[in-house]
C-alpha cells in the first residue's frame, strides 16, 4: 500500500515525463505486436489458405508463380495449358476433382476468373465450410453471367442484375474493353479467401471473350486439383516435375507458400530486429526519465528515509514506478498494435482478399507486456541504486 | 528514568581536502520519559548532527545512544530505520513535508513506517493540530505556520517517545513561532513525550525551564558544519 502509493504520488509529480515516457514504450510495444502478430499470422494463414485443394497443375515455370496465380490471384500467370491435360488429369484415379480456371480479364483492377460451376458447389475452401450466395445463385456455364466475390463486389459496388464489360489484361486499361456484357447473377457470402476478390464467369465464356485468340479458345490457365491421398501427390510430381518437361504440378500448396515466407524470412528478422532495438530505446528512456529526475527527487527520498523508510524501500519504489511506467506503455501499445494491424490488414485483404484478424489471441500479447515490463524495471535499476545511495542528512539540509 | 543516556558519542566527517574533523564529542548526555530540554546552540554547532545521531540517521563514530532498552549507536542502519519510525518523531525547520502528499498523506506515510497506516488517528491528529478543514489539501497550498502545524502532527502519529525538534520556529514568524511551539510541548505533554529541542532563538530558550547549552555539552568545540 505504502510502496503503490509513493509510486502512484511520483507518477503524478512527473506527470510529463511518465506521459512522454509511457507514450514512447506505448509506440514500441505496438510496433513489436504489429510486427510479430502480423507475421505470424500471415504465415500461419498463408500456408493455409488453399481454398480446398492440394496441388495446382499448369503450365510450365514456378511452382510459386503458379500457385499465386491460380490460388491467391496474385502475379501474371506463367502460360496456358491444353485442355487435353485438363482432361488427363481429370481422369486420373488419383485425382479426387479438377477444376479449369482461365484468366486474363479484369473488371475495373478486380480479376476475372474463368471456372465451372462446381467451384462453387463441390469445393469445401476450409474444413466444413462450403461457398455461400449472400445474394443471387450462380452462373450459367453457356450463359453470359457472373458470380461476384463479396470484397470485390464491395468495391465495384455491383448488385445481383447489374451489368459490367471485361476488360482486358489482368491490370486495368479503359481503353481495352472487351464488347461482351456480362450480367451478375450472385454475390459471394465473405470467405475470407483470395475468392473474395474476384469475379468468376464460366470458363468458357473466359476462352471465347471477344478479342482472344480463337485459337487457345479451349485452352486453361492452370487446374485446381483435391488429390484422394497425398501420396498420389508426390506420384504426380514425379509424373509432372520430373518426367515430364511441359507442365507444372505445384504440391503441397502450403508448403510451397511456407517456402516463400522462407525466402523472404530475413525482411521479418530485419522488422523484428527494429521492433526489439525501439523496445530497449524505450526501456533506456525510463532510465533517462527517472535518472534525470533523481536530483529534485533526492530530498523527498531523504524525508522518507528520516520518516523511517529503508534503503530497500526507496530502491522498490523506483524500480516499481519503472515498471508502472511500462505497464501503462503497455497497456496503451495495444491501441498501437490494433492501430497498425488494422491498417496492415486492411491492405493485405485488399491485395490478396485473406483477412487478417488483429484481435485474434497470440502468445505474444502476453510475454511482450511482461517482457517490457521487466525491461522498464531493469531500467529502472540504476536510478534505484541513486536512490538507495541517497545520503539522508545532506539531503535534509539546512543544518544547525 | 533516563529514556536517553548517551555515553562517549563521536561523530566526524570526512574534510575535502582529506582528513577528518570531530564534530559531535559528547561524554555524557541524559533524558528523562518525559522530560522537555531545550539546547542553545549557534548555527554550525554540530546540533543538527547531534539529533541526526540520536534518530539514528547517522551512525556514530563510536560511543552509546541508550534509547530505552535500545543502543541506537550499535544497530545495524535497517534496525536504525526501525527504532527511528516506532520511537522518535522529527521536527524539522523546513517542515519536510512531502510536496506532492496531501496533509493526510503525509501523515499516513509517517505512520506506515512505523507501526502502521492508521486513518482515523491521522485525521484526529489533524483536527488535534487545528487543521480539519486541510486534510486533503497539498503542502504549498498551506501557510507556513500550517506547514508547521502538519509536521507536528507527522511527528506525533506514531505516539513516539523522543520528540526532536531542530529549530522548528526558524521559518515562521513570531506569532506562529510562538503557536508552533506551544503546539509542540502541549503534544508531547498529552502523549508523555520527551522533547529535545535545538534552538538559538532566545525567544523559544525563554520558554522553556530546563536548557543547556550545547557547546558545554559537545567537546568537539569549534564551529561545525
Amino acid at each position: 500500500m505504502t510502496l503503490l502509493l509513493i509510486v502512484f504520488r511520483s507518477l503524478r509529480q512527473h506527470l510529463l515525463s511518465t506521459v512522454i515516457t509511457a507514450l514512447s514504450i506505448a509506440l514500441a510495444g505496438g510496433l513489436l505486436l504489429s510486427v510479430w502478430t502480423i507475421k505470424e499470422q500471415s504465415q500461419a494463414t498463408f500456408t493455409r489458405v488453399n481454398i480446398g485443394f492440394d496441388a495446382v497443375l499448369g503450365a510450365r515455370g514456378s511452382k510459386l508463380e503458379l500457385v499465386l496465380n491460380s490460388i491467391f490471384h496474385l502475379e501474371a500467370s506463367p502460360g496456358n495449358m491444353a485442355e487435353a491435360d485438363y482432361e488427363f488429369i481429370k481422369r486420373q484415379p488419383a485425382v479426387k476433382l479438377a477444376i479449369p480456371i482461365a484468366v486474363g480479364d479484369n473488371l475495373r483492377g478486380f480479376r476475372i476468373v474463368g471456372t465451372i460451376p462446381e467451384f462453387f458447389s463441390g469445393v469445401e475452401y476450409a474444413p466444413g465450410l462450403k461457398f455461400a450466395f449472400a445474394a443471387g445463385h450462380g452462373f450459367d456455364p453457356a450463359a453470359k453471367e457472373a458470380v461476384i466475390g463479396s470484397f470485390a463486389a464491395g468495391k465495384l459496388g455491383l448488385r445481383v442484375g447489374d451489368t459490367f464489360h471485361p476488360f482486358h489484361g489482368l491490370t486495368f486499361n479503359p481503353a481495352e474493353q472487351h464488347a461482351d456484357t456480362y450480367a451478375v447473377t450472385g454475390i459471394l457470402a465473405p470467405s475470407n479467401t483470395p475468392a473474395d476478390k474476384v469475379v468468376w464467369i464460366p470458363l468458357h465464356g473466359l476462352q471465347t471473350m471477344s478479342g482472344h485468340d480463337p485459337r487457345a479458345a479451349t485452352d486453361v490457365s492452370a487446374v485446381l486439383i483435391q488429390l484422394r491421398a497425398p501420396s498420389a501427390g508426390f506420384r504426380l510430381d514425379l509424373l509432372y516435375n520430373k518426367q515430364g518437361n511441359r507442365l507444372t504440378f505445384a504440391y503441397p500448396i502450403g508448403a510451397i507458400i511456407a517456402d516463400l515466407f522462407n525466402k523472404i524470412g530475413w525482411f521479418d528478422q530485419v522488422l523484428t530486429l527494429i521492433a526489439y532495438l525501439v523496445a530497449l530505446v524505450s526501456a533506456a528512456g525510463v532510465l533517462v526519465a527517472i535518472y534525470n529526475s533523481m536530483s529534485a527527487r533526492r530530498r523527498d527520498i531523504a524525508i522518507l528515509r528520516s520518516l523511517g523508510a529503508r534503503r530497500r524501500t526507496v530502491f522498490g519504489a523506483i524500480v516499481l514506478e519503472a515498471a508502472a511506467i511500462g505497464l501503462l506503455g503497455m497497456i496503451a501499445s495495444f491501441g498501437v498494435y490494433v492501430a497498425i494491424a488494422s491498417g496492415v490488414a486492411a491492405v493485405i485483404r485488399a491485395q490478396t482478399g485473406v483477412l487478417l484478424d488483429p484481435w485474434v489471441f497470440d502468445p505474444i500479447m502476453l510475454w511482450a507486456p511482461a517482457a517490457m515490463i521487466a525491461l522498464c524495471a531493469a531500467g529502472g535499476l540504476v536510478p534505484a541504486w541513486v536512490a538507495y545511495r541517497t545520503d539522508i542528512a545532506s539531503n535534509l539540509a539546512p543544518s544547525s | 528514568m533516563a529514556l536517553l543516556a548517551i555515553q562517549s558519542l563521536q561523530k566526524s566527517f570526512v574534510l575535502p581536502e582529506g582528513g577528518k574533523k570531530l564534530i559531535v564529542d559528547v561524554p555524557a548526555f541524559a533524558l528523562a520519559e518525559g522530560q522537555q530540554l531545550a539546547l542553545r546552540g549557534e548555527s554550525g554547532s554540530g546540533k543538527t548532527t547531534f539529533l541526526h545521531l540520536i534518530a539514528g540517521i547517522l551512525a556514530a563514530d563510536r560511543g552509546s545512544i541508550q534509547l530505552g532498552s535500545d543502543d541506537m549507536a550499535r544497530l545495524g542502519e535497517p534496525a536504525r530505520d526501525r527504532l527511528r519510525a516506532r520511537t522518535i518523531g522529527y521536527v524539522f525547520q523546513t517542515f519536510n513535508l512531502l510536496q506532492g502528499y496531501t496533509c493526510l498523506e503525509n501523515v499516513l506515510l509517517g505512520m506506515s513506517f512505523g507501526p502502521g497506516a492508521d486513518r482515523a488517528r491521522a485525521t484526529a491528529i489533524l483536527q488535534r493540530v487545528g487543521l480539519a478543514d486541510r486534510l486533503h489539501h497539498y503542502p504549498r497550498q498551506l501557510s507556513t505556520g500550517q506547514q508547521q502545524r502538519v509536521a507536528v502532527a507527522r511527528a506525533m502519529a506514531n505516539r513516539p517517545r523522543l520528540v526532536l525538534a531542530d529549530e522548528p520556529t526558524g521559518n515562521l514568524d513570531r506569532k506562529n513561532a510562538v503557536e508552533a511551539l506551544a503546539l509542540i510541548r502541549e503534544s508531547c505533554r498529552e502523549t508523555g513525550a520527551a522533547l529535545l529541542l535545538v534552538t538559538h532563538d532566545a525567544h523559544v530558550l525563554a520558554a522553556f525551564e530546563g536548557v543547556s547549552d550545547f557547546s558545554a555539552l559537545n567537546r568537539a568545540g569549534e564551529a561545525a558544519p
